[in-house]
């Protein structure tokens, strides 16, 4: 198991956004997380970046506890998010948000081989490269956040709505990188709530309602499943 | 209003004013690296420069240094105290962050309990010097002006007709420049500099990418306080004196000056610094040593009406070339 959150339970002030949740991630998987606005993803995807810390439960990754661990520590133990919407440093350019993300690395010679790859992915990067990031389109952050995450070379790849604010065009592009990446070997944890996109992609998931997991199964079974398909696909 | 004498010693006034700037710039990097990181103004900020002048003075005392000492000497106790002032004040900077403000992080205290306790490492920083430690040492600490020997004479190294540039100018505004530059190389070209950068961009996704926060604040805080330092060794080089309060006027006039730039940004401090010192300097010719502070406040006021975000704007994690 490469990932397992145990009945973590996440609050902000005396608000709980996430009440003792269970999941877990083996190596080699794409698993999704699906759920409504305000269904506690994001607060999941700070629990387990470490950005925000936790009120119980515990985060196991690669069968250590790094419950206690600050996020930057966690980032050295090879967890890497690409953070929701516009999660770059829009002073820095390109360049300099990919080394960003290369930060904890010494490597040098791989960095370059994974700076090569992620303008492979991204061809569109490989243009823009002296451009300051905030001057981009939002596709173009979103490529630039996930290229940033993958600089870290991370065990596990955390996506937090990838597909946010973007054009249908880019979505599908976007989840065809990701579905990419997964291929070359890299376990995914993506949060979506573009539902139909994620459970495609997907190896499993979990549906998340109001801090809660409420179903769990292979993407395919869920596309079946009729109330993930009234509720989040828009088909009776 | 004396404008004849300011023109007809314009050369003079500027170099005067330069100089006066240098220091002010070199004080106003610490509050601007602070604040572009933080948020947080640290009113301690002028007493790390205090402390730092101590260093100079405590190296000649112990050395024996006078203005009469031998060249090897002189060298010797100057290149010493440079380093004690930049060792003093570095870790005063930094015993002030490990021992007051990030107890208040890690208990998410508001902005204002930052600023009181700022403003309280000042006074304790300062009633140190000026009453503690002549209790246990005796003088020179107190409350006394305290003369610094003058290792170095001042002597004229550029005779340009009407302007003569001292070597102590020289020296004061080529270290100032000097120190600048490596900052903003560091700040700019280095990893860590980046890592500082991201930090004063975006906090949480700093952290993300594996940079350690408190890392970074210390590291701000030790490099605000090293530029402090080389400022009260090259006043102390200038000036020749000492006081247990001297950091508060230079500390006031430096944060000015790191408003006036931009605060938050690098090259700010350093346009800041220079122009409010040729303004105090022009000003006190023109009416009288009176009105400098007057004018230097008046500067800042237009200024900040007309642009807020001071003469270059932008933020520490923006600034770039």
């Amino acid at each position: 198991m490469l990932l397992q959150l145990e009945d973590v339970v996440l609050a902000y002030g005396k608000i709980e956004a996430l009440h003792g949740l269970t999941i877990d991630v083996e190596e080699g998987e794409v698993v999704a997380l699906i759920g409504a606005n305000g269904a506690g993803k994001t607060s999941t995807m700070r629990a387990v970046s470490g950005v925000r810390g936790i009120q119980s439960g515990r985060i196991i990754f690669q069968g250590e506890d790094v419950t206690k661990l600050r996020a930057d520590q966690r980032v050295r133990k090879g967890l890497s998010l690409a953070p929701e919407g516009r999660g770059i440093f829009p002073g820095m350019t390109v360049v300099e948000n990919l080394d960003m993300g290369a930060y904890t690395r010494r490597d040098k010679p791989e960095v370059g081989k994974d700076f090569d790859r992620v303008f492979d992915l991204f061809p569109r990067l490989n243009e823009r490269r002296k451009q300051i990031a905030g001057t981009m389109s939002g596709g173009e952050q979103q490529m630039l956040a996930i290229g940033r995450a993958l600089m870290a070379r991370p065990k596990l790849l955390l996506l937090d709505e990838p597909s946010m604010g973007l054009a249908p065009m880019l979505i599908q592009q976007i989840f065809t990188i990701i579905t990419e990446i997964a291929e070359q070997g890299t376990t995914i944890l993506v949060v979506e709530q573009n539902a139909k996109q994620a459970l495609s992609r997907a190896d499993r998931a979990y549906v998340l309602e109001t801090g809660r997991i409420v179903k769990t199964g292979t993407g395919a079974d869920l596309l079946d499943d009729p109330s993930i398909r009234e509720a989040y696909l828009g088909v009776a | 209003m004396d404008f004849s004498s300011l023109i007809d010693q314009i050369g003079e006034h500027t170099a005067n004013g330069l100089t006066k700037g240098a220091i002010y710039a070199l004080v106003a990097l610490g509050y601007t690296l602070v604040y572009g990181v933080l948020r947080l103004i640290n009113f301690a900020h002028s007493e790390v420069f205090m402390v730092g002048t101590w260093a100079v003075l405590g190296v000649y005392t112990v050395l024996g240094a006078t203005g009469g000492s031998g060249v090897g000497l002189v060298i010797l106790a100057t290149a010493l105290a440079a380093l004690a002032a930049v060792v003093a004040s570095a870790s005063t900077a930094l015993i002030v962050e490990r021992v007051a403000y990030r107890p208040l992080r890690k208990k998410n205290a508001p902005p204002l309990i930052f600023l009181i306790t700022a403003i309280g490492c000042s006074l304790v920083l300062v009633e140190l010097f000026g009453h503690v430690f002549r209790v246990f040492f005796g003088p020179p600490f107190g409350r006394a002006l305290v003369s610094i020997p003058s290792l170095i004479d001042t002597e004229v190294w550029l005779d340009l007709g009407k302007t003569s540039i001292t070597n102590m100018q020289i020296i004061v505004v080529v270290g100032a420049v000097v120190m600048m530059v490596a900052l903003d190389t560091f700040v700019n070209k280095t990893r860590l500099g980046r890592g500082v950068r991201a930090v004063a961009q975006d906090p949480d996704t700093a952290a993300l990418m594996g940079v350690n926060q408190d890392r970074v604040i210390m590291l701000v805080f030790i490099l605000g306080g090293a530029m402090a330092g080389v400022a009260a060794i090259l006043y102390t080089m200038n000036y020749d004196i000492t006081k247990f309060d001297i950091g508060f006027l230079i500390g006031v006039k430096a944060f000015t000056a790191a408003v006036l730039g931009g605060i938050g940004n690098l090259r700010g401090a350093l346009v800041g610094g220079l122009l409010l010192g040729v303004v105090e300097v022009y000003s006190s010719t023109l009416f009288s040593s009176n009105w400098e502070d007057v004018t230097a406040f008046v500067v800042l006021i237009l200024v900040l009406m007309f642009r807020p975000t001071g003469i270059l704007g932008e933020s520490l994690g923006k600034a770039r070339a």
